[in-house]
């Protein structure tokens, strides 16, 4: 496979998005395993396929669109989860669901032969293109430039938000950076696992990472190497036996996990 | 002396349950306020009143004559440690430093050596200092309520709040616990929540009684008929093992 790396552009760009994908999924997954906002960020990931039904029907990139669905639907989570904690699990039941079935309504209007979407559901990295990859560039500068200008505030804030805000931290900014990041890294993940398994990406390189440290950075550094080994065992996989590369990817970082799991015997502190 | 904090008739609501109504209360500086009252009687919700974490639905609260929230470093909070995740992965050392956290967000922030300074006095002072690089979840109860204490001085507060401090320590801790808030009380304000009537008895200067209403405060000596307004049941629940000058005496009641 490797001379093939060096021969088709394919899969380098496949590569290079495996990189790409697994620091947006070490840092974010890593955020939203701590907060206990995993099922708000699947929410959010799956709105965003009202967006990519709306890319094709406006005729605009459907990444593109999206992100404007992710990022709405972050910010509407966060905004209405502020006034109403209680209800927090219908409204992403709301948002997951709406987001979806506007995504199909918008297909079912676009013009002409009905795209295939099952690569945005279940991703196929080996599509990846330049332009994927450079909206992915851009999206995780934005993420590493946020995690460390602002690393000591967002450790407090996800530790205990309250007292950071005694102290003055503003905290109501940082809520709403964690969910246009999260927004952003749904982005960045649909073209390599799709929509459907975006979740295992980002909390199964943490809960590896967490078997070997407490400490913060290096769950958060762990996780983008797990994610990598994850995304280049799956890409061989998938190119090896042709079989499909998101579902590759999950699988083995399943089995890893499992795994490790097995071999570490730690007990696991914060999932399960 | 002067008003450390002063709440008029302020009433705090979560939706349509009304957790504080029309309390009013003056604290002076330096003074040494017990708040006591039945469980959801507003303790906490008064303390984040305070904190400007809870904004009121009506009245008004004022710290040293401004709004919470406008003033940074002057309140050291010491939340009721039941409410948060032990699993976190931050170490002792981190979780006191969070005392010197800037205000606002400014970027590529990092702790000075004066920070570390200061986190590591107060590790001292609180017997926690050998601790530092543990991971809090590898603390005992009496261990981690004394970080949540350290950080709060970490702030070096002007007035310190500590939301039940004591219900999940042993008795020794329980008893340093309140001789390090007596000590701290010669320099700082102190407001601590309890349902510990031993340390209400010995160490607090005044006492509150809080059941959504504010049903008194003063001198920490109470009448049988001020505990059963606020606890609103028998007096005798309460008065149990209660020492003397907490319940002032009745005749025949002993
Ligand atoms: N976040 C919240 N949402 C809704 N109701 C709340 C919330 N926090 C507290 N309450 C209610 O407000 C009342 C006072 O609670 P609290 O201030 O925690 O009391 P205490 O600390 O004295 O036990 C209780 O009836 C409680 O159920
Ligand atoms: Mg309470």
């Amino acid at each position: 496979m490797l001379e093939a790396v060096f021969k088709y552009s394919f899969l380098q760009n496949a590569f290079i998005g495996s990189i790409l994908a697994s620091i947006a999924c070490g840092i974010i997954g890593t955020i939203i395993i701590e907060k206990k906002i995993v099922m708000m960020s699947s929410g959010i990931a799956h709105t965003s396929f009202g967006g990519i039904g709306m890319g094709y029907f406006l005729g605009i990139e459907p990444i593109m669109g999206a992100l404007v669905f992710a990022v709405s639907a972050a910010l509407g989570i966060v905004t209405i989860n502020r006034k109403s904690r209680e209800n927090t699990d219908v409204l992403i039941g709301m948002f997951w669901s709406l987001g979806m079935a506007a995504g199909v309504l918008f297909i079912a209007f676009t013009p002409g032969y009905p795209p295939d979407i099952s690569s945005y559901l279940f991703g196929d990295i080996l599509t990846v293109t330049r332009t994927d990859i450079w909206i992915m560039l851009v999206l995780d500068a934005i993420i590493a430039f946020t995690l460390i200008s602002l690393y000591n505030i967002l450790k407090a804030y996800l530790f205990d938000s309250e007292f950071s805000s005694v102290v003055g931290v503003k905290t109501v900014f940082i809520e709403y950076l964690i969910f246009i990041m999260i927004a952003l890294t749904v982005v960045i993940l649909i073209r390599v696992v799709g929509i459907i398994l975006i979740m295992a990406l980002l909390t199964v390189p943490p809960a590896c990472a967490k078997l070997f440290t407490y400490d913060l950075k290096k769950i958060i550094l762990y996780s983008i190497l797990f994610g990598m080994l994850f995304c280049f065992a799956g890409l061989w996989m998938s190119y090896e036996l042709q079989i499909a590369s998101g579902a590759s990817i999950i699988i083995i970082a399943g089995l890893i996990y499992l795994f490790l799991r097995i071999v570490t015997r730690r007990k696991l502190r914060n999932i399960v | 002396m002067q008003k450390a904090i002063e709440i008029e008739n302020l009433s705090v609501y979560y939706n349509d349950v009304c957790a504080l109504s029309d309390v009013n209360l003056t604290v002076l500086e330096k003074e040494f306020l017990g708040i006591i009252g039945p469980n959801g009687g507003g303790k906490s919700t008064l303390i984040k009143t305070i904190l400007g974490l809870i904004k009121p639905s009506s009245g008004s609260v004022k710290i040293y004559g401004k709004e919470p929230g406008s003033e940074q470093r002057i309140l050291g909070y010491v939340p009721q440690f039941l409410k948060f995740d032990r699993n976190f992965p931050i170490n002792v050392m981190d979780v006191v430093l969070m005392g010197r956290l800037p205000a606002g967000c400014p970027l590529f922030h990092r702790y000075t050596k004066e920070d570390r300074e200061i986190a590591e006095t107060m590790m001292e002072k609180l017997g926690i200092h050998e601790l530092k690089e543990r991971q809090i979840g590898q603390l005992s109860g009496g261990q981690l309520q004394r970080v949540l204490i350290a950080r709060a001085l970490a702030v070096q507060p002007k007035i310190i709040l500590l939301d039940e401090p004591t219900s999940s320590v042993d008795s020794t801790s329980k008893h340093q616990i309140y001789e390090l808030l007596k000590k701290l009380n010669e320099e700082i304000t102190v407001i601590v929540v309890t349902h510990d009537t031993e340390a209400v008895s010995s160490h607090i200067k005044s006492l509150a009684c809080l059941n959504t209403r504010l049903f008194y405060h003063g001198a920490p000596e109470l009448d049988n008929e001020t505990i059963q307004q606020v606890y609103g049941c028998p007096v005798e629940l309460i008065a149990h093992g209660v020492p003397h000058r907490v319940l002032k005496k009745h005749e025949g009641d002993e």
